[in-house]
């Protein structure tokens, strides 16, 4: 039981830091402030969900008591959290880019929507 | 051996984090550099947890980590709001 809890652990974590992984690269590399923050927002807050899930298995994989439940709750609850707060700081670091009139890249310079709007 | 697999994703989750910091430092516009030293938190988060397993005190580090996921939600949160208001600069 011990060591399926232990397996199941890992794999959660190494999907997560490939998630994180994805992220970190797209945010890297991609031209505009629009596709960093759909690289960024979306695939860091699958990553450490992934990520924190699997450290609560592991926490209960080290010996379950009272404490160590409450412990694994604790983590669950910051992944939850994030699953509420990261997705909500993006959109409000998006909506200030975009009501501050950064406009999206496009291939050939021009653009596709016309600011300020109507 | 469950020591070393933590090492090694810490070792990982600190070069994401370097990366995330060279866009916090040579970020085109200033809400880049928002988004960059966030992302940098999120792996911060991660590797506080990795160092409460090796600690073997679990049970204070992630009331550490709880506070600093809330700090840092509040944070960009703060930020988006200002840059609202005031315009990027």
């Amino acid at each position: 039981m011990s060591f399926v809890l232990l397996i199941v652990a890992i794999v959660f974590i190494l999907i997560g830091i490939f998630f994180l992984t994805a992220g970190t690269i797209g945010f890297l590399r991609f031209p505009d402030f629009y596709s960093r923050m759909h690289a960024t927002g979306k695939s860091d807050t699958l990553g450490l969900v992934l990520c924190l899930t699997g450290f609560a298995l592991y926490n209960l994989h080290l010996g379950i008591s009272f404490a160590s439940v409450l412990v694994s709750i604790k983590i669950l609850f910051i992944a939850v959290f994030w699953f509420f707060g990261n997705p909500t700081a993006t959109h409000a670091l998006t909506r200030a880019a975009f009501k501050s009139g950064i406009l999206p890249w496009t291939k050939d310079g021009r653009t596709v929507i016309e600011w300020p709007p109507k | 051996m469950a020591d070393n697999f933590f090492i090694v994703i810490g070792l990982i989750l600190g070069l994401l984090a370097l990366i995330c910091l060279y866009r916090g430092i040579f970020g085109p516009t200033v809400i880049d550099r928002i988004v960059g030293v966030g992302a940098v938190g999120t792996k911060t988060l991660i590797i506080l947890l990795l160092m409460g397993f090796m600690y073997r005190r679990i049970d204070m580090f992630v009331d550490i980590s709880l506070v600093y996921a809330i700090i840092n939600f509040i944070g960009v949160l703060i930020f988006a709001k200002y840059f609202l208001r005031k315009g990027v600069l």
